[in-house]
């Protein structure tokens, strides 16, 4: 029993309600919003480190015990992600100062920007499976009014695709909820994996499972995101940002959680079906990164072919792909976040997105092109930078699992994720300078500094990754042995 | 009892697939809120209708009826609640950009 547990909600929520009744005083808001993200870092930073002293941290809400009443759980993994959320939004959210214009700043951006991550960190950290429900309907509230936030005709026109394709996997699941409570009746996640093994996986739970990946895969992209490209590249830079860092990641974590802590027992019938899935999209992510001249295109198909990657490790299934996959994860939304601002920065300053109408601007923002190619180096996993440790312990993961294709696969998309970006690269920062030096956009410090804290960050992780070693094996402990997360939700010692 | 409802549901579900499908924006938006409520009645036949009494305590009764599928529901319907109001201010506001209703001529073009 902690009440922390709880903060990395409740203070965004709190502040956006706070914020809604002073939609003119800006730089409050500025500031009240900066506070807020990094009140969440201080405080999943605490919760980390307890949770090495202490073990998992649950807390119950009025005091219903565990299968009873909703009970919040921080391990390292859901911990973990809580902090890259907390850290990434800040970011964005100084990007967003300059950049996102005093018309969207008084219309409630940064109220919304306080939901978004309320729901996203109150996803992470719930232990009861309607409860996830709810606070997945909080997140999507708030980016439904983001992504239409500003009102332009794109907007509008790719919010509708947006809404309906999330209002219906919303309903699905709540049918999966209504399938799994009448067959297993609980709904703490716990609980369910507890009864699970007893019983045993029979087909009707396999069924209701897939179910759960339906629903989770229409969130994530994985497969089912047709929808994602059109609606990730609507809104401006740094709403992009947001939810390309953020949202998918929400459903990557969903997956993991279920795939690990409830219906691990058939791994040849749902882990397959997820490799299938992560093989589809990492090829349809790639075509279409191959297949545009947009840059705002080529990088949400980029986002695609991360979460095929990344569910890839999930359905290798061991404890080395596992623990690959939490770095890729963690390194993927500070690389995406990264790559959404300097495209946004690239697109501001240029006033366009055609790769084909820009050129040359390395001899303009020399800067930025080099954050642009240490960013694409990033991504592709090059040694020193956070992308390589993800990929090489996927990789080894494979391996000892003997899932060759998987493998092949994974390796293939980096060659196409460096060879869309590259084409970028040189189409946009090589060449004849086309911008003279009167005419050129100054950079203004708001847009550039945020990018170079998250390349800093993109080093440090590839660098020193021992600080967050202890956090992520003991986050692959627990996805790999159901049973920790069990005995400490239901405190059966 | 529960085969009704769950017939009921079957059926709201296809009403709201046939909506979902048309290209009539309004008509869409109606086929997600009668999809909710076919989910809805899921869950509560999910539930089960066995119990004899409300979920009170009392030396009378011992056989009540599980209450969770109700709370399920009621915050259920009031996110749907929600996310409906937000959708059909969505489409007035489409609709007056855009000047129509009809969603396959929203597919937009990849540069504008």
């Amino acid at each position: 029993m902690n009440n922390l547990v709880v903060l990395p909600m409740i203070i965004p929520l709190l502040i956006g309600v706070l914020l809604v009744f002073f939609p003119n005083y800006v730089r409050l808001q500025r500031f009240l919003t900066l506070l807020s993200m990094i009140g969440t870092l201080v405080v999943s930073i605490i919760l980390l480190n307890l949770i090495q002293t202490q073990g998992i941290i649950t807390l119950e809400f009025g005091d219903w015990e565990a299968p009873f009443g909703i009970a919040f759980v921080a391990d390292s993994f859901a911990t973990l992600l809580v902090l890259t959320t907390s850290l990434i939004s800040a970011i964005i959210v100084v990007f967003a100062f300059g950049t996102i214009g005093e018309k969207r700043e008084k219309l409630y951006f940064y109220a919304f920007v306080n939901f978004l991550i309320a729901g996203v960190n109150g996803s992470f950290l719930t232990g009861d499976l309607f409860n996830l429900f709810v606070t997945f309907e909080v997140m999507l509230l708030a980016s439904y009014a983001l992504i239409t936030l500003g009102g332009k005709k794109a907007q509008l026109r790719e919010a509708i695709k947006y809404v309906a394709i999330n209002v219906f996997a919303s309903s699905l699941f709540l049918i999966a909820i209504a399938y799994l409570y009448g067959a297993i009746g609980t709904l703490n996640m716990a609980h369910i994996s507890e009864r699970v093994a007893e019983v045993g996986q029979t087909p009707l739970l396999t069924v209701i499972s897939l179910v759960f990946l339906l629903v989770f895969s229409l969130k994530s992209g994985l497969l089912l995101y047709q929808w994602l490209p059109g609606s990730y590249s609507v809104p401006p830079a740094a709403i992009a940002a947001l939810f390309g860092a953020l949202l998918t990641k929400v459903g990557i974590y969903a997956l993991y959680r279920v795939f690990t802590l409830i219906f691990y027992h058939e791994p040849q019938i749902t882990h397959s079906i997820i490799a299938v899935m992560a093989i589809f999209t990492i090829v349809g992510g790639s075509i279409g990164a191959i297949a545009f001249r947009d840059v705002k295109q080529v990088i949400t198909y980029n986002v695609v072919i991360a979460v095929g990657f990344i569910l890839a490790a999930l359905a290798i299934f061991t404890a080395t792909s596992i623990t690959g996959g939490i770095y890729y994860l963690l390194h993927d939304m500070i690389v995406k976040a990264l790559l959404f601002l300097l495209a946004g920065t690239i697109i501001y300053l240029t006033k366009t997105s055609r790769v084909d109408a820009m050129s040359g601007l390395i001899r303009n923002y020399p800067a930025l092109g080099w954050f642009f190619f240490i960013t694409v180096l990033s991504l592709t996993g090059i040694p020193p930078l956070s992308g390589f440790l993800g990929k090489i312990l996927v990789g080894q993961g494979a391996l000892e699992a003997g899932s060759y294709i998987l493998l092949g696969f994974t390796f293939l998309s980096s060659m196409v994720v460096l060879y869309s970006l590259l084409r970028i690269f040189m189409g946009t920062f090589w060449g004849e300078t086309i911008i003279s030096e009167e005419e050129q956009i100054p950079l203004k410090p708001f847009m550039i500094i945020p990018s170079a804290i998250l390349i800093i960050l993109t080093f440090a992780l590839g660098l020193a990754p021992e600080f967050i070693a202890p956090y992520v094996m003991d986050a692959t402990d627990v996805l790999m042995e159901p049973q920790l997360y069990i005995d400490a939700v239901l405190g059966n010692d | 009892m529960e085969t009704l409802i769950i017939i009921v549901a079957g059926v709201l579900v296809t009403v709201a697939v046939y909506l979902l499908l048309s290209k009539n924006l309004i008509r869409l938006i109606l086929g997600t809120a009668v999809l909710t409520h076919a989910v809805h009645l899921l869950i509560m036949a999910m539930g089960g209708f066995k119990g004899d009494s409300v979920p009170i305590v009392s030396e009378k009764e011992t056989r009540f009826v599980d209450a969770l599928p109700q709370a399920l529901i009621l915050t259920s319907i009031v996110i749907s609640f929600a996310v409906t109001a937000f959708f059909l201010v969505l489409a007035y506001q489409a609709y007056k950009y855009t000047k129509t209703d009809d969603l396959s001529k929203m597919r937009g073009v990849d540069h504008e």
